[in-house]
């Protein structure tokens, strides 16, 4: 049970650290119109619907944790948004099956337009930077429809681990019993 | 139904938990600098050497896809180089020339300050950021390598930008196309000031805009170099920005505003030099202020 817990995590923290690698260094060479798709909020998104509140919320804050060490200019501050999306998602948890994709979709395009719409209100907005239609038409929406794209690609790749994993803990279960 | 109760109620922990955590980073970092030196070093030892590993594969690949180049097209550069270097030997004789002169009229004057010669040292840029909002990345050198914060940081012969954290193995640059970077320049023939500001909406347009040069008698023009200016209290004096690509007088009339095309191609930045004095150790201005 214990070496099932352990793959559990590792299998995760892999999938997190892969994602966040991707996106740092083979993404920014994929850029359309300078616009990357954001591969962190795929994974936390679908965590957090996916496994619940704990890894969804747990994916979330070290993803943000990353982001914060390398780019952000305090920490903490990615972090906890992407906390609260983890955390948001996994209340959908309840209404979510495997079969359907519609619903992670339009979960993973909620949980991007947020981010998106908070980053804007406190990183730029603050600054006062009030043309909020250029953002939303040139930044937001844009890096929202690559995600989904992306979404579209990466996120069977979660679910299929996810099924795998969950399989394997089933079956090392039973034999326990 | 009572278990279900429990995890929904641990799982609240966990979140005012996390947010606590988070929230006291945020004001830790804010007022101790070095709040962020052990998770820079986990990063050091984590995240930094995979980065770096996927970027040598890259390298790698590009090489072997620029190994298929014909040898047609290599012989075409190899003339057009060849034409370029009879041009650039010609005109570096007049330079030469010139300098003599400027030497020696300087040497009158008394002016022993050149601009030109500062340390340097190369870097290979490792990772991008994460988003679309901002132009920070990571380059594989740190304080390890006497890297400090607000070294300059060029490539080829333009202004990247300045360095703005620093772990042992690695630091983060943010670059002047940034949407929250102000720099200090100058037109390089009449020495009239100007802010060279980021914005998030020009980047796509390859564009950086200029504002508050004072509108007065001296004729400043498309074509026109900026480079930093003597009074930025961050970035050295001289380093070309870019060009002057528009400039139009504001219609308070006393300034003038534009946009400038930069000489580095942000988009393919790979090696960076990174310029070894800050502003700080030539103006003597240490760390006393602070």
């Amino acid at each position: 049970m214990k070496k099932m817990k352990a793959k559990r995590i590792g299998v995760t923290a892999a999938i997190v650290i892969i994602c966040y690698l991707l996106q740092c260094t083979l993404f920014p060479h994929l850029a359309l119109a300078s616009i990357k798709p954001n591969l962190m909020i795929i994974v936390t998104a679908a965590f957090g619907f996916m496994r619940g509140p704990k890894e969804g919320m747990l994916a979330g804050f070290f993803s943000g944790l990353m982001i914060d060490i390398q780019f952000g200019s305090i920490l903490g501050f990615y972090a906890l948004i992407y906390l609260l999306i983890g955390f948001g998602n996994s209340l959908f948890q309840q209404v979510y099956y495997d079969e359907d994709i519609k619903l992670p979709l339009v979960l993973i395009a909620a949980s991007e337009f947020l981010y998106g719409l908070v980053i804007y209100l406190l990183m730029f907005m603050l600054r006062s930077e009030f043309n909020f239609i250029y953002y939303l038409s040139h930044n937001i929406i844009p890096e929202l429809i690559y995600t989904i794209v992306i979404a579209l690609g990466l996120y069977p790749l979660i679910l299929f681990l996810n099924h795998k994993l969950e399989a394997e803990e089933k079956r090392s279960a039973s034999k326990f019993v | 139904m009572k278990k279900k109760n429990q995890t929904s109620s641990k799982s609240k922990y966990y979140l005012v938990g996390l947010s606590l955590f988070c929230i006291l980073l945020m004001v830790l970092s804010l007022f101790y600098d070095k709040a962020a030196a052990p998770f820079n070093g986990i990063a050091s030892v984590t995240i930094i050497p995979m980065q770096k590993g996927i970027n040598q594969v890259g390298t790698w690949l590009g090489d072997i896809s620029d190994n298929f180049d014909t040898l047609q097209e290599v012989r075409k550069e190899n003339k057009a180089l060849q034409t370029k270097v009879d041009e650039l030997i010609t005109e570096n004789n007049n330079l030469q020339e010139e300098k003599y002169e400027l030497e020696r009229l300087q040497a009158l004057y008394k002016l022993d300050q050149n601009y030109a010669d500062y340390e340097k040292t190369g870097a290979h840029v490792i990772s991008k950021d994460s988003g679309n909002w901002f132009s920070t990345f990571t380059i594989d050198k740190g304080s390890r390598d006497g890297i400090k914060v607000d070294m300059n940081v060029m490539a080829g012969s333009g202004l990247v930008g300045i360095v703005t954290k620093v772990a042992p193995t690695w630091s983060t640059v943010r670059s002047i196309i940034d949407d929250s970077s102000n720099v200090s320049g100058m037109t390089l023939t009449s020495s009239d000031r100007c802010m060279v500001r980021g914005d998030l909406s020009l980047i796509n347009e390859g564009k950086i805009r200029f504002e508050e040069m004072e509108n007065n008698e001296n004729k400043v023009q498309v074509g026109d170099q900026i480079v930093t200016s003597h009074i930025s209290d961050k970035y050295l004096q001289g380093i070309l920005i870019g060009y002057i690509s528009e400039i139009s007088v504001d219609s308070n009339n006393l300034t003038r505003s534009g946009y400038i095309t930069p000489v580095v191609d942000f988009k393919n930045l790979q090696e960076v030099l990174v310029i070894t004095t800050t502003k700080a150790d030539l103006t003597g201005k240490d760390e006393k202020g602070k």
